[in-house]
């Protein structure tokens, strides 16, 4: 009997690990927030009940982009501690465009080009430990990114 | 089928700096072709970087990041020789991957 439900276990143990790659990948990608129509919703999507602004976050972008397909945006984070960067541009169809977690002695930092749809605040959302905090930057576009 | 990725890794003091260039189409789902049909969105969900096998960086993508996405990324405490490889999922359970050793800039 003993042997019986030790073995189970095994089976069970194996089913699982072999299960787990797949389901730990779709379940990572977090779809309700990158498909969300909104900012709010966005952020509610991803659990983030609210963010302080903070002078803290550096967002390098140009004032004046004339396509919106290509838009370079570098972000710096000095707040301590930093886990995560998240990019999100207002009135993008879907505004949540990314989300960096850094670890290992990554630094809080990333250059990354970004689609714009249309003139709107480039935000950036810093993760820390259980709090959130915010910075955002304008960016004119002259030509829609986003198709 | 894939174009490689393109990866630059230098070490510039404590920092390293990692350059990363992936070749795909990041289509949205809402382009329409010459024909008037939409193009299917087709874009990288997922990529990650690790130094040696350890993770440095997890990113989670949208259908905003331009096509044929561009990343840099800064590591503390990496030396010359280390191993900096990037991979990369997309919603079609397509992916790629490349490694590059990190040298003195």
């Amino acid at each position: 009997m003993q042997r019986r439900s030790f073995l189970q276990l095994l089976s069970g143990l194996a089913a699982s690990l072999l299960l787990a790659p797949v389901t730990v990948l779709a379940a990572l990608w977090h779809r309700a927030a990158f498909e969300s129509a909104t900012v709010p919703g966005a952020l509610k999507s991803l659990a983030i009940p609210r963010e302080t602004p903070s002078a803290d976050i550096e967002i390098v972008a140009p004032d004046r982009a004339e396509n919106g397909a290509v838009v370079q945006v570098e972000v710096t984070s000095r707040i301590p501690n930093t886990e995560a960067i998240a990019i999100l541009a207002e009135k993008n169809p879907t505004p949540l465009i990314a989300n960096f977690m850094f670890s290992n002695g990554a630094e809080p930092f990333v250059i990354t080009r970004i689609k714009m749809a249309e003139t709107s605040d480039i935000q950036v959302i810093v993760k820390v430990g259980d709090q959130y905090f915010k910075a955002s930057r304008q960016v004119e576009v002259l030509e829609n990114g986003c198709n | 089928m894939t174009a490689p990725i393109k990866m630059r890794a230098q070490l510039k003091g404590e920092i390293t700096e990692i350059k990363v260039l992936m070749s795909h189409p990041m289509e949205t789902g809402r382009r329409k072709n010459d024909l008037d049909e939409i193009v299917p969105a087709h874009f990288i969900q997922q990529v990650t970087v690790t130094l040696n096998g350890t993770p440095v960086l997890e990113a989670q993508w949208g259908t905003g990041i331009s096509k044929n996405p561009y990343l840099t990324i800064h590591v503390r405490g990496a030396k010359v020789g280390d191993k900096v490889a990037v991979t990369w999922h997309d919603n079609k359970g397509e992916s790629n991957s490349g490694e590059i050793a990190v040298t003195q800039a």
